[in-house]
């Protein structure tokens, strides 16, 4: 049966690449968001502490990267709601208080199957999380369910 | 912090240290600020009624959160997460206990990297498992030292 929603026009958006934007990391956004989840390790806390280990100082914890926002390219779709899958995570280098991250994202994934309510459809986002020192830090997998 | 674990301390089938959390309504306002996805379900219990949901109801990501904090409290200060997946499977609402959990499944070096794969999930106070993943750990080895 022909997608009644992810259509080819729909699928030439695939593999194209939002325009980068750029976020500055401040100390107290990653402190912020340790309390917020409730993750007391002094690595994302205790800026002395973070000293004294191998990175130095304090990084952010896995998913601190969500702050940034998810989604930075516009998928226009006919479909009301949408509800989050679930993402897959990489990790290359920490990010570090300080740090200025450029991030891309771009729709990695598009497929469409017939629900109970209709059409759904699974929408990959790929966003790659970049230090100012061109480091690659994180690659972000977030599946979209959108009906 | 924790005692560092390392590669050698576990085998397959080894239990993580498991992680427990009781969220609040005020903990979902927090992460809403602070990770800035203020979807009303998440926090206006009218709207969230008003889109068939039993109430207010955790972030995905607040549990995407909480299974990070489970891999990183196990790998500690020398370890590295190298990957970790998740699966919102059910909804956890708040004001109930969660617990994140986890199992080695898989161990092996690769190059000078000692690896360790583990399965995990979060599970209500029903023993439900509503968030299920998977994550990959770099550990330090005694080895190696």
């Amino acid at each position: 049966m022909a997608n009644k929603i992810v259509t080819d026009e729909v699928k030439k958006q695939i593999g194209v690449e939002s325009e980068p934007s750029t976020f500055e990391v401040e100390r107290g956004a990653i402190r912020r968001f340790a309390e917020a989840i409730g993750d007391h390790s002094p690595l994302f806390n205790d800026e002395k502490a973070a000293h004294h280990t191998r990175f130095g100082g304090i990084i952010a914890p896995p998913t601190f990267a969500r702050s940034f926002g998810i989604e930075f390219f516009n998928l226009k779709l006919p479909t009301t709601r949408a509800l989050d899958g679930g993402s897959e995570w990489e990790y290359f280098t920490p990010i570090r208080a300080g740090d200025r991250i450029t991030v891309v994202s771009k729709l990695a994934d598009i497929r469409e199957t017939e629900g109970r309510l209709g059409p759904m459809v699974f929408v990959v986002a790929e966003t790659r999380y970049t230090n100012q020192f061109d480091e690659l830090c994180v690659i972000q997998r977030t599946t979209t369910i959108r009906y | 912090m924790a005692a560092q674990v390392y590669y050698e301390d576990v085998e397959v089938g080894s239990q993580l240290p498991s992680l427990e959390k009781n969220p609040t309504t005020r903990q979902l306002v927090q992460y809403a600020g602070a990770s800035g996805d203020f979807y009303q379900i998440h926090y206006d219990k009218d709207f969230a009624m008003a889109n068939k949901l039993p109430g207010v109801i955790l972030h995905g990501a607040l549990k995407n959160a909480f299974l990070g904090q489970l891999m990183t409290d196990f790998a500690g200060e020398l370890g590295w997460l190298r990957k970790l997946t998740v699966q919102y499977r059910g909804m956890d609402e708040p004001g109930s206990k969660i617990t994140g959990r986890g199992k080695v499944v898989k161990k092996y070096t690769d190059g000078k990297d000692h690896i360790v794969e583990c399965e995990i999930w979060l599970e209500n106070a029903k023993g439900e498992k509503t968030t299920p993943g998977s994550a990959t750990v770099i550990l330090p080895s005694r080895a190696a030292r």
